[in-house]
């Protein structure tokens, strides 16, 4: 099978045939998968070199000349290195954009901390007006990157990962679907962390939603997703724990309510390896959510 | 009121806690001739993808900037009483959103010329040859790593159609004679050093033929410290 990055290129290489508003912007990551599209739109694919301030502001001067931008690179070069460029350029300008971000939290766990960005989605979340899209197969990325790029001039990040679920869902760029109903605890798995929870829930009374736009947050499908499984939610997020607790706790806000967020800790493994590994090392795997899920959905009883 | 007479007046209007009162000045005589003789914009075409675009990376100090675009109508004169209140659209650093005239909004140094490649490059993609692209930086703000990420690329990239002005007033903390234009020169640009002062001499510079590379201008002016 394909990654959600193989996907990237036919598709990102269509929109450019299709849509004369649509220019690439990179800093050499990509660039050599993208050079059949570079020289079929020359002017449209600008690899900027190694400068990652440089693209993001240039993403947005492309964008404040009426382009729609899609910008490219690693997670940590996207988001985490000229934050204030998407801070300031794109949204202080109020400039559109497509951020395209691959290698997530753990992509290349042999490559160390530095290509390692748990954290991206946690530092958008600072930011107003970000959809965020965190596909979990190659077709849904596709699907869904084509929603971003359509998406008028908003700011929208697409994190695409190695890690994957088995099958496509249909997805629709807005809306959490519901996999699975049950009457006790409602599990939100994000993108590619839905085969795990799934296989860690088999036989247990919950609901599972399974959310691929994160943000802006489904609140109307968790709240409905409540009225029969109660307000017990655990979140299983593939990028830092506890990023979406501050949403679930807004949509159930006037409602008793307990939350788990699970996902990638913050704690450094300094660890090299296999993403499945890292999985396990960050608890993730599907024995250990099992285990982390039961508990938390499975009150004792007060005396 | 359009007049380079009426600027110290239409400043004036602008009291209150500007604390970046040297910063103010320094740039008035380039803001001057760029408005009046030199870039293809005015009100009723600023919504023209034609245009010219100036893009003013130094925002602090902007009340030199603030009394151009009155003087040339993008800004009401009214407005500048109010420089900096809870009201008025016209704060201590430019915001795009606010400002009639104001192509981008700054503050935070080196955020400029990066925007400026991207407008350069949307506009060739776009086949609109004739708009020119303008930014106004400080040489302190040249410290920033981001204006070098865009110096490198515009030079070899043979972006004709980008202009910088460097408002040189000697303020970088370390810096060595000639070290500007030479940066740009050694990127590929054409550079020009005038005095920034004198009107003709800033005109002749920005409007001196460079053929298939960007253009900077440095327009020094009297010391920050002096």
């Amino acid at each position: 099978m394909d990654t959600m990055r193989d996907r990237f290129v036919p598709v990102v290489s269509r929109l450019l045939d299709e849509d004369p508003r649509v220019a690439v912007v990179l800093a050499e990551i990509g660039a050599a998968t993208l050079e059949e599209a570079r020289r079929r739109h020359p002017d449209r694919v600008i690899n900027v070199g190694i400068r990652e301030q440089l693209l993001v502001g240039a993403a947005a001067g492309l964008a404040l000349t009426g382009l729609r931008p899609v910008v490219h690179t690693f997670a940590s070069f996207l988001v985490e290195r000229p934050f204030e460029q998407v801070k300031l350029d794109l949204g202080h300008q109020d400039a559109g954009a497509v951020l395209v971000s691959a290698a997530a939290s753990f992509d290349w766990p042999a490559g160390g901390y530095t290509h390692m960005a748990p954290g991206d989605v946690a530092l958008l979340d600072t930011l107003d007006g970000w959809t965020v899209h965190v596909p979990g197969h190659p077709d849904e990325a596709e699907t869904l990157l084509r929603h971003a790029v359509a998406a008028g001039d908003d700011k929208v990040y697409v994190r695409l990962s190695l890690q994957s679920n088995r099958r496509p869902l249909p997805v629709d760029g807005r809306r959490f679907h519901t996999i699975r109903e049950g009457r006790a605890g409602v599990i939100v798995a994000v993108g590619p962390m839905l085969d795990a929870v799934l296989e860690a829930t088999d036989g247990l009374d919950a609901t599972v939603l399974y959310a691929t736009t994160v943000r802006p947050f489904d609140a109307a499908a968790l709240r409905r997703a409540t009225g029969s499984a109660g307000t017990d939610v655990v979140l299983v997020e593939p990028y830092l724990a506890g990023t979406s607790t501050a949403a679930v706790s807004e949509a159930l806000a006037d409602v008793p309510h307990r939350v788990l967020g699970l996902g990638v800790g913050r704690h450094e493994l300094r660890r090299y390896g296999t993403v499945e590994e890292h999985v396990a090392a960050h608890g993730l795997d599907a024995g250990s959510l099992r285990e982390r899920i039961s508990r938390f959905v499975t009150v004792p009883m007060r005396v | 009121m359009d007049t380079y007479a009426a600027l110290p007046a239409l400043m004036s209007l602008m009291t209150g806690d500007e604390k970046h009162g040297p910063a103010a000045t320094s740039t008035l005589d380039v803001l001057w001739v760029l408005y009046d003789r030199v870039l293809r914009v005015t009100p009723g075409r600023f919504d023209d993808p034609a245009r010219d675009r100036f893009l003013l990376s130094k925002g602090h100090g902007p009340m030199a900037y603030y009394a151009v675009l009155a003087a040339k109508g993008f800004v009401p004169e009214k407005w500048l009483p109010g420089f900096g209140s809870y009201d008025s659209p016209l704060g201590h650093h430019p915001d795009r959103t606010l400002v009639p005239g104001a192509e981008i909004g700054s503050g935070s140094l080196g955020h400029g010329l990066p925007i400026a490649v991207g407008e350069a490059l949307g506009l060739r993609i776009q086949g609109l040859d004739e708009p020119r692209v303008w930014v106004l930086i400080g040489d302190a703000e040249l410290d920033e790593g981001s204006n070098h990420e865009a110096i490198a690329f515009a030079g070899p990239a043979g972006l004709e159609r980008l202009h910088t002005v460097v408002v040189d007033n000697s303020s970088a903390r370390h810096a060595r004679p000639g070290g500007i234009a030479a940066r740009f020169g050694a990127a590929g640009w054409s550079a020009v050093t005038v005095d920034g002062r004198d009107h003709e001499a800033l005109y002749a510079a920005f409007t001196a033929p460079h053929p298939g590379r960007p253009h900077v201008v440095v327009a020094r002016v009297e010391p920050k410290s002096a």
